[in-house]
């Protein structure tokens, strides 16, 4: 099937809002090539399960494809129309499981040398998308927080490499109450910013409390989670025929009841965020295993997606490494720990959580501290912050804050 | 930060989030700081004007020449290697190899970057295009069976020793001139070391047997272990238990393949022998540390292999070794991607990588920054052993030549 042959009716297998959005832009959604439609409708079908900005993002793309007029559309995926495509991508059941066809898309592309050309109409069409519907700018200016290095008593080599030329290396931080002033700090933030998954805390061990106001997300809380999803690999793993591409599609169409994410102690149903913890889960690669993994991904998923207001990651250690066999065997067993690698994996990963926080709009108003934990080294990131430089003077986590 | 935050997650629509950069511009600005670092670091000089140098062709002359290639995988990019914050996890390759090697900064790799496929095209010289996680073997005829057939060479004289279970495909290609019988022989470390401990390994050999980063949860089973026990006892004349005894005092894949390696150098001597590194795509895990150790130690590695082939009576002083990864990672600042974890967005980091020859038959400490592709490997060796790569798509190195 083609775009040109969408009916209303195509749509029935969509969730309710996502049904509704879908219908009522089908006539821009018509003039779309097959090369990009499927990518667009991957957005639309999760559109029940998306967060309130992300939604805002799909509801602007589609008006403005409803804006234009037919030269225009035409004008606007020139670089799409040219992509080749085979009958089996044709045939394919594009509207229902756009992400598994976008997955073979991009295979296809791949060993059909269009990749460059693929790239270079998509980034010709997020640019011009950009210019005519760009996103909102924040409400207040971001606040990112990363902690990294807990259970680490000492270490020598010099951390922060890749931070410090952008804010302020203090080197005599208080670290006293150090962690709970953080926590304090960012609930005082979302009490007086309340918006529904504005403000983060991330713990890649077990969280340290919880303020209502934040969203939390932990590995510890979703061990039974991961538990069960190790437990469900292991059973296809053993099957005879499955391999990668087989299991990776189970994981795709695993839904939150499969892990018992919608069933967690002490927590309230909430639908958005249980797809997205599945899909830390299922698509995030080695935040099975790895707790260090999980923080970053998971930080990187939020901001993305929920580009929150205020995040804040705790990196904790990780299980040392083993056979990967052997790390999705049986999650009860204890696990040894590698503190000091963690704290290398944290450092880069806090690294990346400036990086895909500078992605946001506003990211000239943003704010960022990371702090090795218990200690008194520190970096501070932002425009009242000079870049390159280095402070000796004692300071406490209020400073660094302000 | 201005440009990254206006192009960012939201600017370029998320799910495309690609590098506005030109490819083939970012590739070989990449390439000019390369060639700087080293001219730099390693006292090496610019190529260019010694294209064409008598230098380069003394001895020349020599007994029975033999090639060794290793591929630096999976993967690792150049702020962890050539940029000046990553020298400190390459020393081996900075202070004793590249002052002895001519040095490629621009190879670009315009194929799949998928481990398997990549190492095929790599062999074959053709940019193969099966499923990365399908047993199969390559379409094009690999450098094996070129070599074995123009050169009317034994099965024993071309070995792959390969990281992965999914890679016991790879030394024969399903090409009709070419193909069954022509290929070359296989060596899957890890699972040798299986046959040898009678099952699966057993606790102690486990750190032996990671397999498959891109894939963690798949490991394609492979029957024969009379056969890898056969080559255990007849080709590399070791016990098995002398085997395990050994395999105990190694800490990795890679490592339990640079020990057969060694062994095969010392009892075979292939003319052809092909090493494929694999320790550094455990970066697919997401733990930048074990990256960094898998570098490190693949660093190390190719050090200890260089300095058995200057060792080794059967292949000081006539053999080359060639050095290069499969493909790069990706860059930080491609949104698409998650750094260093992957090798998904296509960008101009993961697909410009470097190629590093030592040995005879090469100038040393020389350095060109023209652009070459990974397919010009096989068409290369084949100029220099005297076999046609007839249906690579690659060009013969005039450098090396």
């Amino acid at each position: 099937m083609l775009p040109a042959d969408l009916k209303p009716d195509k749509f029935n297998g969509y969730p309710p809002e996502a049904r509704k959005l879908a219908t009522n832009y089908i006539a821009a959604l018509q003039r779309l090539p097959l090369s990009f439609l499927p990518s667009l409708l991957r957005e639309v079908i999760e559109y029940d399960f998306k967060f309130p900005v992300e939604r805002k993002a799909v509801e602007r793309e589609l008006a403005n494809l409803a804006s234009l007029s037919p030269e225009q559309t035409k004008e606007w995926f020139q670089g799409f129309a040219q992509i080749r495509l085979s009958t089996q991508l044709e045939n394919a059941d594009w509207v229902n499981a756009p992400a598994q066809y976008v997955e073979q898309f991009s295979a296809y592309l791949w060993s059909t040398h269009q990749q460059d050309a693929f790239r270079a109409a998509a980034v010709g069409y997020a640019e011009r998308l950009h210019a005519v519907a760009p996103p909102d700018p924040p409400q207040l200016p971001r606040l990112g927080i990363t902690v990294v290095g807990q259970g680490v008593a000492a270490y020598d080599a010099p951390l922060f490499r890749k931070l410090r030329a952008h804010g302020v290396y203090f080197n005599h931080v208080n670290s006293e109450n150090g962690l709970q002033f953080l926590l304090d700090a960012v609930a005082a933030r979302a009490q007086a910013h309340p918006a529904p998954y504005a403000h983060w805390y991330i713990d890649g061990g077990q969280e340290t409390k919880c303020d209502p106001a934040l969203t939390c997300v932990s590995y510890h809380a979703l061990e039974p989670a991961r538990a069960a999803l190790s437990a469900k690999m292991r059973a296809e793993i053993e099957r005879p025929g499955m391999g990668p591409e087989a299991l990776r599609s189970l994981m795709a169409r695993m839904r939150p009841e499969d892990l018992g994410l919608n069933a967690m102690p002490g927590k309230t149903s909430d639908p958005i965020m249980e797809r997205f913890q599945l899909k830390v889960l299922t698509e995030g690669s080695g935040t099975q295993i790895f707790a260090t993994t999980f923080a970053q991904w998971t930080a990187r998923e939020a901001l993305r997606r929920a580009q929150p207001l205020t995040l804040l990651v705790r990196f904790a250690p990780r299980q040392r490494q083993k056979p990967m066999n052997e790390m999705i065997s049986d999650s009860t067993k204890p696990v040894e720990l590698d503190p000091v690698g963690s704290l290398v994996d944290g450092d880069f990963g806090a690294y990346y959580n400036w990086l895909n926080q500078q992605r946001l709009p506003g990211a000239e108003q943003s704010r960022f501290l990371v702090w090795f934990e218990g200690h008194n080294e520190a970096v501070a990131i932002g425009p009242s912050w000079p870049r390159g430089t280095q402070s000796n003077a004692a300071a406490d986590m209020k400073q660094l804050l302000s | 930060m201005n440009s990254r935050s206006e192009f960012g997650f939201t600017g370029r629509a998320g799910r495309f989030a690609m590098d506005a950069a030109n490819p083939r511009e970012v590739a070989r600005q990449l390439a000019f700081t390369r060639r700087d670092f080293l001219r730099s670091a390693a006292g090496v000089a610019l190529g260019s004007t010694l294209l064409h140098s008598p230098i380069a062709l003394a001895g020349a002359a020599m007994k029975k020449r033999k090639v060794v290639v290793i591929t630096f995988g999976g993967g690792a990019r150049d702020q962890e290697t050539f940029a000046p914050e990553g020298q400190e996890n390459i020393p081996h390759l900075m202070r004793e190899m590249i002052p002895q090697s001519t040095f490629f900064t621009q190879v670009v790799n315009r194929g799949i970057l998928g481990h398997y496929v990549a190492t095929a095209s790599l062999a074959t010289g053709a940019y193969e295009t099966f499923n990365n996680f399908a047993a199969v073997s390559p379409e094009h005829p690999t450098v094996f069976e070129y070599f074995r057939k123009d050169l009317h060479r034994p099965a024993s004289d071309a070995w792959v020793i390969a990281p992965s279970n999914g890679f016991n495909r790879i030394g024969e290609s399903s090409s009709r001139s070419y193909g069954p019988g022509l290929g070359a022989r296989v060596i899957l470390p890890k699972h040798l070391l299986t046959a040898a401990t009678g099952g699966s390994g057993g606790k102690d050999y486990e750190h032996l047997l990671r397999d498959n980063y891109e894939t963690p949860f798949y490991t394609p089973e492979l029957a024969g272990n009379e056969f890898e026990l056969q080559q255990l006892a007849m080709m590399l004349k070791l016990s098995v238990d002398d085997f395990k005894a050994h395999a105990l005092t190694l800490s990795s894949p890679d490592e339990l393949s640079v020990y057969i390696a060694r062994q095969l150098m010392r009892q075979v001597a292939p003319s052809l022998l092909w090493i494929t590194m694999h320790d550094i795509d455990i970066a697919h895990a997401g733990a930048y540390s074990l990256y960094i150790d898998g570098i490190k130690r693949t660093d190390r590695l190719c050090a200890e292999l260089w300095k058995t082939i200057q060792t080794e009576p059967e292949y000081a002083g006539n053999t080359t070794l060639f050095i290069l990864p499969d493909f790069g990672r990706d860059s930080d600042e491609d949104s698409g991607g998650n750094g260093f974890q992957h090798h998904r967005t296509g960008d101009a980091l993961s697909r410009t990588t470097w190629l590093m020859a030592m040995g005879a038959g090469v100038r040393e400490g020389i350095v060109y920054d023209r652009p070459t592709e990974s397919t010009d490997l096989v068409p290369t060796l084949g100029s220099m052993m005297g076999f046609s790569a007839a249906l690579a798509q690659g060009k013969p190195i005039p450098e090396l030549l």
